[in-house]
């Protein structure tokens, strides 16, 4: 199926200073060169109406879970004025014309979905909606002002005549396209801003929603790889006649990241793994140790670093006035989505398709193409229903897509690769470990005169295309924000880092930076507070004068948790707030001990993310960041022994489960600013808030995730 | 040759006796709504019944499936399976969805057994199937809906 | 008629028991026999007192792990009748036999724990608590001694504790001396250790 697709890029700005995005776009018009005649209409990159009135939504974004699929396709609606049980969606292929409007490339990740494509997608409906309307009021003869739309139909009611968009398509695929036109108000919005039943809901109920995982392809065979089992091996020696030989199994290649056995199905290529003899170079990550990082990460952290904010002078206020210090560490993290990583690839002499759940189409596309040695136009990478993605699914390495393609070369078959859990989790590109050190000085009154922040960690952005971009004067931002940004009114700060080589691969992870500044923030504020004998949300307060955003949502979580009010006997709450991806979240843990180990029962959210489009999203996601960041909190680490990862499956790399998980209530402060992320800004505060809350549970200060149980004794 | 009956239908597979019931449903007869997570019963995505039991068809031989019935997530037509993926949707429980067919699997078993669990009765049963969306609060709702409107003779 | 042969049944069978117990209690002919079975408790106990069978008499209500006794994950429960609770019941993902590989469930045929109203706790039990805890059939899931040492010489779940699956000990004590003490142990009269 062909789209009209244009050539034209979006505009890009860049960040105001309120960290904030402007976005310049055109909806792209239709090509120069004439297309093949459709029974469509389709008058931009982004929509579709069938003779039948079906309304095609294409979604250029990864769905992973966040409802991006029914919030763009809610956007687009609403300006089109469609009936919304006759909307579905696809998955955009790979364009240009799909690209993020501020990133430049196609993509999901930073929280930016909504944000970014929320202009877009209203001017493409309007679109739309504005050449049907023509269409309806040159058939009829009447002028457009005296046209309405609705339901997904144009009516004139004035003689009572009514059409719908399927009747109209052929006629408004004739006219010419609009380059702008005026969008509803919100006070007209009917769908935008109302819970609405998301649209890949039922599919997902039924088990009939496709991830790469599902595909199936004609003679295809199923590959399992054994990868080295440091970062840096690489097979010396291969023994796979005993691989071979079990039933099924059709052939063993080395395609440098591993050595992949190909099967007619996934157990006997699990039995053929099983059987290879591999031997290994192991390479210099040969002795890394979590042990051994943990200590030179720490010596680290007393030299002073590469300097990324400063304001006034840290030192002379550090001298004076009553000085607390901490050091807060932070291990590896596994994205661990629940769909290990996968792919589906079809490679034939000139051409090859690729099913993936990708995050990162512009820069997978490329990877794949150069991998099978095709031209771009020749590739296709189908994007599917991601199962989980957290940013593993976006890696400039295109790591596990340029494997697939490898091992397809060699098979001259279709081939779906998948890893096993053990595989998915060992295979690196974590969130980086990190190793914090925190000064704070105080003044007689109880307030910060200085405040220093070392932070010790691997860059995630160094040696990927987007360190131009990400990297300036040697400051990889995404390693400090959160940190380097504070939104604390302290007169005298130092931020500085120390970027650390190791060769553990490492990528974004839902939240990136703020995964582990706001630990050390959150967590170290209320160190603060507890040595001057303030309350945690005073503080705040006090330090927060002018934030009103931050301010907001603080209050509302405080209000709505009961902090002015005793804690039920045996509990206590914790507090934190941070903003993140241009949005402000608060989160109050209520908190106690069973037989030692820490119980969260509520947790309460405040959230000021600017106008919502599906309500029923925005606390979706906050449920689920609560339950995500408290699995971190509580259990999850990727460590090192002999350069080899310890973990292997979900008994060492411990998940938060059903019955562990609090009551949520989420309070979203309303809002008329544009949206912003809902994705990941969940994240940050949930386990500072918890080890507040333990630490007026039980005097202890928990300064290492995940908590131990000596931690807390 | 192996025979079992699945969803209502009796089929004959080829395969190795050792091969887990899941791949068998995936490979060999395109039942795709079961899911593979973790291979080692730590997951509970791959969960399906087996002679009205739920199990972990990732660790189950196809071998001690033979001659009984399984039942995947396509073939939960029970009221108390209907009831339940009508209550999944009235609350959107899904996020990225994965996980979400064999948590469906594990709560009919449950409904099958009371009729009006308690919070306590869902901690207990719920407690091998991982969401890394953490949708448990939504689940949880949705098993006390679910329970609901089977009470309640909702179709 | 009935209730004479219910009568009937009723004596026999506490004659049966009485009879059992006084197995257990009596005193041996042999002195040299009762002094067998206390010296034989010390190596039942220290099988009895190994993971592979702690785990599974625990003093809770949740089944143990691994080698330093952990709770078992995932909300596991015993569930009253020792089988576990709807989704969760021991079956679910404990096969009849090993599942190949490491980290993954054992098995054996009716993987389950002692019912409650027969807890039978090995864990935190003296070596004089669990004996006399053996040896009394209310405490040990009505058992004569006969029927406890077929149990430990040929139940699957007990034999399960030497093939425990990869990266699991077996029990380091030989099943035959285990057996073997285990019948010097009560042909000596059950005797509690000092």
């Amino acid at each position: 199926m062909t789209l009209d697709v244009s050539r034209r890029e979006f505009l890009r700005v860049s960040a105001t200073a309120a960290g904030g995005m402007l976005i310049a776009f055109r909806v792209p018009a239709a090509p120069a060169t004439p297309t093949p005649p459709e029974p469509e209409f389709a008058p931009n990159a982004f929509v579709r109406i069938a003779a039948d009135g079906r309304v095609t939504v294409i979604i250029n974004k990864a769905e992973m879970g966040q409802g991006i699929c029914t919030s763009l396709s809610m956007v687009l609606a609403e300006e089109l004025d469609a009936d919304w049980s006759r909307i579905g969606f696809e998955f955009a292929p790979v364009d240009p014309v799909y690209a993020h409007p501020g990133f430049g490339i196609q993509m999901t990740g930073g929280s930016t979905s909504t944000m970014g494509m929320t202009e877009p997608m209203r001017q493409a409906g309007a679109v739309a909606r504005a050449m049907l309307v023509t269409a309806a009021a040159r058939r009829w003869g009447v002028p457009e002002a005296d046209c309405a739309t609705a339901g997904g139909a144009v009516a004139h009611p004035r003689s009572g005549r009514r059409a719908g968009y399927g009747e109209l398509a052929a006629a408004a695929a004739r006219l010419p396209v609009p380059d702008g036109v005026p969008l509803k108000p919100a006070a007209q919005w009917k769908l935008i801003g109302r819970p609405t039943p998301r649209l890949d809901t039922r599919a997902k109920v039924e088990g009939s929603a496709v991830f790469s995982i599902d595909v199936n392809l004609p003679g295809m065979l199923t590959a399992l790889v054994a990868h080295p089992p440091t970062f840096t091996g690489r097979a010396r020696r291969i023994r796979d006649a005993a691989a071979r030989a079990v039933p099924g199994v059709v052939d063993v290649v080395d395609v440098g990241s591993g050595v992949a056995v190909l099967a007619k199905g996934f157990w006997p290529a699990k039995l053929g793994r099983d059987r290879l003899e591999v031997e290994w170079d192991l390479g210099e990550a040969a002795t890394l140790s979590s042990e051994a990082l943990r200590q030179h990460y720490r010596e680290l952290a007393g030299r002073p670093g590469l300097v990324a904010h400063k304001a006034g002078d840290v030192d002379a206020a550090l001298a004076a006035g009553r000085v607390l210090r901490a050091d807060y560490e932070v291990p590896y993290l596994a994205h661990a989505p629940m769909e290990p990583l996968n792919c589906v690839v079809d490679l034939r002499a000139d051409s090859c398709e690729i099913w993936a759940g990708s995050q990162f189409q512009t820069v997978d596309h490329a990877a794949a193409a150069a991998a099978a040695g095709l031209p771009g136009a020749k590739v296709k990478l189908h994007t599917t229903f991601l199962g989980g993605g957290f940013g593993r699914r976006a890696n400039p390495a295109s790591d596990y897509i340029v494997e697939a393609v490898k091992i397809a070369k060699a098979a001259k078959a279709p081939v779906k690769m998948i890893w096993t859990r053990t595989d998915d989790l060992r295979a690196g590109y974590y969130r980086p470990m990190w190793h914090s050190r925190v000064a704070a000085a105080c003044d007689e009154a109880g307030a910060i005169t200085g405040w220093r922040h070392t932070i010790v960690g691997q860059s995630i952005i160094a040696g990927t295309p987007f360190e131009p971009m990400m990297i300036k004067d040697g400051i990889d931002s995404t390693s400090v924000e959160g940190a380097a940004d504070l939104a604390y009114a302290i007169p005298n700060v130092l931020v500085d880092l120390h970027t650390t080589k190791v060769p553990v691969p490492t990528l974004w992870w839902r939240s990136v930076g703020h995964s582990h500044t706001a630990f050390v923030v959150e967590s170290f504020l209320d160190e603060i507070a507890a040595a001057t004998r303030q309350d945690p949300l005073a503080l705040r307060r006090r330090l927060l004068q002018g934030k009103d955003r931050l301010l907001g949502v603080l209050e509302l979580a405080a209000a709505k948790s009961g902090w002015s009010t005793p804690a039920p006997a045996g509990r206590a709450r914790g507090l934190a707030v941070h903003p993140s991806f241009n949005s402000f979240v608060a989160v109050v843990l209520e908190v106690s001990l069973e037989r030692g180990w820490p119980r969260v029962h509520r947790a309460t959210l405040a959230v000021d993310c600017g106008r919502t489009i599906n309500p029923g999203t925005v606390t979706a996601q906050l449920e689920g960041a609560v339950g995500f960041a408290l699995s971190t909190a509580l259990y999850s680490a990727i460590t090192l022994a002999d350069g080899q990862v310890e973990q292997s499956n979900f008994h060492d790399y411990r998940m938060l489960r059903l019955h562990e998980m609090p009551a949520v209530d989420v309070h979203v402060v309303p809002s008329e600013a544009q949206p912003t992320g809902i994705g990941e800004p969940g994240v940050p505060p949930v386990a500072p808030a918890l080890c507040n809350a333990l630490f007026r549970l039980t005097g202890r200060r928990i300064r290492r995730l995940p908590i131990r149980r000596e931690d807390l004794a | 040759m192996i025979t079992l009956e699945v969803n209502g239908r009796s089929v004959v597979v080829d395969v190795d006796p050792g091969t887990p019931l899941l791949w068998v449903l995936r490979e060999n007869l395109q039942l795709m709504g079961t899911k593979y997570g973790c291979g080692a019963a730590q997951c509970g995505s791959c969960t399906v019944h087996v002679d009205g039991n739920a199990v972990r068809s990732c660790v189950l031989p196809v071998s001690a499936a033979a001659g009984k019935k399984v039942t995947t997530i396509e073939g939960l037509t029970e009221p108390s399976g209907a009831a339940l993926k009508q209550a999944w949707i009235e609350l959107d429980v899904p996020q990225c969805g994965y996980c979400q067919t064999g948590q469906i699997m594990s709560a009919a078993i449950l409904l099958r057994q009371k009729r009006q669990p308690s919070d306590a009765d869902i901690d207990a049963c719920m407690g091998g199937n991982v969401c890394r969306c953490a949708t448990y609060v939504r689940i949880r709702g949705a098993i006390h809906r679910a329970a609901a409107l089977a009470r309640g003779g909702a179709r | 008629m009935r209730r004479t042969l219910d009568r009937r049944v009723l004596l026999v069978a506490s004659l049966a028991a009485a009879f059992a117990l006084a197995q257990c209690r009596a005193a041996g002919p042999d002195p040299a026999a009762q002094a067998r079975s206390a010296a034989a408790w010390a190596t039942v106990y220290e099988v009895l007192q190994h993971p592979r069978c702690v785990n599974c008499h625990p003093a809770g209500d949740v089944p143990l792990v691994g080698e330093h006794r952990e709770v078992h994950p995932q909300n596991v429960q015993s569930g009253g009748n020792g089988m576990g609770l709807f989704a969760m019941a021991c079956p679910t993902c404990h096969r009849d036999e090993n599942t190949p590989g490491r980290h993954m469930p054992p098995g054996a045929p009716r993987w389950h724990m002692p019912p409650r109203n027969t807890p039978l706790v090995f864990e935190g039990r003296g070596a004089r608590e669990l004996a006399r805890q053996l040896a009394d059939p209310s405490q040990n899931g009505n058992l004569s001694p006969q029927q406890l040492l077929e149990h430990v010489k040929s139940d699957p779940l007990v034999l399960w504790g030497w093939n425990p699956g990869e990266g699991r000990a077996p029990v380091p004590v030989p099943h035959r001396t285990f057996v073997a003490a285990f019948q010097d142990w009560v042909e000596g009269g059950c005797r509690v250790p000092e």
